[in-house]
């Protein structure tokens, strides 16, 4: 099973059960945003948070659903000597939490035509060399709000295995925060988008079926069949879409 | 976890699962698709776009009387945040070939494509940062007829019924006949496509398909394209300057009557910025920001509808302007993910929306205007909702289904992000359903282009979901992402010809103030300022503190955008 990134799985309150709850009897909580005191939903997801403290994010929200990386958070928990890590749209308030956005991460991207690269180490070497500088110390994983096993996928690149960056690092969403932590200052989301390009321009299997229908798309064999529909009345396509086959 | 009151429900649903599970072995419909008279009356019985306040005709523009989604004719029929006469255009700060305002994938495709084909030079201005866009977010799929069993005019029928056979069939065509192409280009710029054993490409079903033409990356569809199409533009920093957080507020014209360039708007130093170019491309993407009717969405952050009213304001017509899309399955449940997306891919590997009872009610791949209507029949007229804690209503879509149906581990294997937006609230969706409704999810119209993604106006090309015509009055799921890539590609490749020929004038923003005379004629009154930029969810005691403000901070915090967001949610 997918594994998620220890601190991040948490249940609802029972008292979410209770119903028809109005916003008033909400209960609050006290967190730190930015190192500033706010009462805010004890349900709220961190971006919830910010926004319910009136903030208006600007740099630090952007799909809002855990795709696009945008919205990096570090944060601590009373107590706890730890930095936690998480996307602020998809984790979840606690109390006492102090946290902070991280508007962008610098890293530097390599340039390069992708043509000109080859699908093993020589690419890692020549582009993110920096990848060997892993002591393997795993702070990477434990940063991960997605559950990936970065160290593992830096390892991997080490080895010149591209096909194993692709596949431990394909729901990376680049939020940086791997980066941000890694002692070794390696840019491991940007390695990873490499590998990834590399697989698919180099190691994928080739699709026969999809080399025959662009080249019959080019000597147009489907021109007959266009000519044929595109000028056909609303009744004559509704007649001939409602009676067509399904696979 | 689901609250103890959904148990008995819950309950319900396992016990019909079996049954259930045999029908979906079977080749048969799962449930009777509907027949033409049957779509009709749902929508028209149930779709948001056919209630009453859902229309109302536009008084000022190009559409001027048309009936258009009402927060649409709110958002046209309100004030530029320029004056002409404040800004200098004798000495543009920027020149370029290609002004390329939306940073998603319309977006990248272009500005890529016009420096292939034509060495053309562009700026990308985008709002957020490159790739804040819903081009991001697919998850499910990209279609294009590429399995044996399929074809590109099988596509195009597919589409036009989806779209009730209003589709511009030029559009229709071009997008379908690109299609297998696009697979190519993107497989060659890396992007890692699902394939099968043999390195067929994995296809699957989405609502409205006759046949198995769903491409996918796992259930990262969009992240995957999106950030090898921004890698590729990353590598072309001479060629392609990239502004984030400077998004166009208005568009700028020449003498003859042609698009040239735009006017940015810094949002971390507040300065305005004129970029004077030989062609413009609006790739902005949709409005699902506006909340339309209340609704939650699934769209990014800053799908706020600019590029339609920055258009209209230059004398753009607008298409279709009048159809909202509302995805089937929107999160009903957790409260903290409402509206999320809940990938189309899911009912096509075999999931089912089902009522309290546990029952199917509606065949699951309907195209998703019928979808979705049947979704809210089914809570509204025949009370088969379930009610969530914070009174929002929702019904089941059982996917544990998935993996009795290709094995266990598929769900883990190919919904891995669906996996993770609900661990996380402790429902794994291998062994519970998901509470659904349908969610704000696409403008299905906007400014109207042709096959060369042409406007009214020389020199102004649109492609993605900013475009209006494509998709009719309905696009059927994995049509937007093969959209921005078909249209993207276009409009670099006719934009970038263009720029080539075109000789500028004098640059103007006369048109600014002839827009604002035409609203005065009208008599709209209006605090409104647009583009809107960014929505406002700060809590009501807050905006009202901000209101004090006044108007000189950053537009999305203004009196204006509250207005509107409070207006519209009902908030």
């Amino acid at each position: 099973m997918t594994s998620v990134a220890a601190g991040v799985t948490r249940n609802l309150s029972i008292s979410q059960a209770d119903g028809g709850r109005s916003k008033s009897e909400q209960r609050l909580i006290p967190i730190s945003i930015m190192g500033k005191a706010y009462q805010v939903p004890a349900d709220a997801t961190i971006m919830g948070a910010i926004e319910y403290a009136g903030h208006q994010i600007v740099r630090g929200a952007g799909c809002r659903e855990g795709y696009c990386g945008a919205c990096a958070t570090l944060y601590r928990l009373p107590g706890d000597y730890k930095i936690h890590t998480g996307l602020a749209c998809m984790t979840m308030v606690e109390e006492g939490m102090t946290l902070a956005q991280i508007p962008y991460v610098p890293a530097e991207k390599s340039i390069y035509d992708i043509e000109e690269l080859k699908p093993n180490v020589s690419a890692i070497q020549q582009m993110y060399p920096s990848v060997f500088r892993c002591v393997a110390c795993n702070t990477c994983t434990k940063s991960c709000p997605q559950g990936l096993q970065v160290m593992d996928y830096v390892q991997a690149a080490k080895r010149g295995d591209i096909a194993a960056v692709m596949d431990l690092s394909f729901d990376c969403v680049v939020c940086g925060l791997c980066m941000l932590r890694c002692p070794a200052e390696i840019t491991q989301p940007l390695m990873g988008i490499m590998a990834k390009r590399l697989y698919g321009r180099y190691l994928r299997k080739d699709s026969p079926e999809l080399a025959e229908r662009v080249k019959a798309v080019e000597s147009g064999a489907y021109d007959a069949e266009y000519a044929k529909l595109m000028p056909m009345s609303r009744e004559a396509l509704s007649k001939l879409y409602y009676a067509r086959d399904s696979e | 976890m689901y609250p103890d009151y959904m148990a008995e429900s819950l309950r319900k649903v396992a016990q019909t699962r079996p049954a259930r599970l045999e029908l979906a072995r079977k080749p048969d419909p799962v449930y009777p698709p509907m027949s033409a008279e049957e779509r009709r009356a749902v929508l028209e019985g149930f779709h948001p776009d056919f209630e009453a306040s859902a229309r109302r005709p536009v008084r000022v523009g190009p559409n001027r009387d048309e009936s258009l989604t009402t927060e649409v004719a709110d958002l046209l029929e309100s004030h530029s945040w320029l004056r002409s006469e404040q800004v200098d255009l004798r000495k543009p700060d920027f020149e370029t070939d290609l002004l390329i305002i939306g940073g998603g994938g319309a977006g990248c495709n272009a500005a890529l494509v016009a420096m292939k084909e034509h060495g053309m030079r562009s700026i990308i201005a985008t709002k957020l940062r490159m790739g804040d866009a819903n081009s991001m977010m697919s998850q499910g799929g990209m279609q294009a007829a590429v399995s044996r069993t399929d074809s590109p005019t099988r596509h195009y029928l597919d589409a036009i019924g989806g779209g009730h056979f209003e589709n511009k069939p030029e559009l229709v065509r071009a997008l379908t006949e690109d299609g297998p192409g696009v697979v190519k280009w993107l497989e060659d710029l890396g992007v890692c496509w699902d394939k099968q054993q043999d390195g067929a490409l994995k296809v699957m079903h989405g609502g409205g398909t006759s046949r198995k033409r769903m491409l996918s990356c796992r259930d990262y569809t969009g992240a995957m394209i999106m950030r090898t199409l921004m890698d590729e533009v990353r590598n072309h920093p001479d060629m392609i300057a990239v502004k984030d957080f400077m998004p166009a507020v208005e568009l700028i014209m020449d003498d003859k009557g042609r698009c040239a360039g735009a006017v940015l708007y810094s949002l971390d130093s507040e300065e305005f910025f004129t970029v004077k170019a030989k062609s413009t491309v609006i790739a902005t993407g949709g409005y699902g920001r506006l909340h339309i009717r209340g609704y939650d969405t699934t769209n990014h952050y800053g799908a706020t509808g600019d590029g339609l009213v920055m258009a209209y304001r230059a004398g753009a017509k607008l298409m279709y302007m009048d159809s909202v899309q509302y995805h089937p399955t929107g999160v009903s449940f957790p409260e903290q993910i409402a509206g999320f997306l809940v990938t189309e891919a899911i009912r096509g590997a075999g999931g089912q929306p089902l009522n309290k009872d546990g029952e199917l009610f509606v065949y699951p791949r309907e195209p998703r205007d019928i979808e979705a209507a049947a979704i809210i029949r089914e809570c509204a007229q025949n009370g088969g909702g379930v009610t969530t804690p914070s009174g929002r209503v929702g019904v089941w879509l059982d996917s544990p289904l998935i993996d009795m149906l290709h094995g266990e581990g598929y769900t883990d294997k190919h919904f891995p992000a669906m996996y993770r937006q609900f661990i996380q609230y402790g429902i794994d969706i291998t062994k519970l359903p998901m509470l659904i409704y349908p969610s704000l999810h696409y403008q299905n119209g906007g400014i109207e282009i042709n096959e060369k993604c042409e406007t009214d106006i020389p020199g102004l090309y649109v492609a993605g979901e900013a475009s209006g015509g494509l998709h009719g009055r309905n696009r059927l799921m994995g049509n937007s992402v093969l959209d921005y890539n078909v249209f993207g590609r276009r409009a670099g490749r006719y934009a970038g010809e263009y720029a080539k020929k075109v000789k500028l004038g004098k640059l103007s923003l006369a048109h600014l103030d002839a827009y604002e005379k035409e609203l005065k004629d009208a008599g709209v009154k209006t605090d409104l300022v647009t583009p809107v930029l960014l929505p406002s969810y700060a809590p009501e005691d807050v905006k009202k503190r901000q209101l004090l403000r006044g108007n000189n901070t950053l537009p999305g915090s203004t009196v204006l955008q509250n207005r509107l967001h409070e207006e519209r949610s009902g908030a």
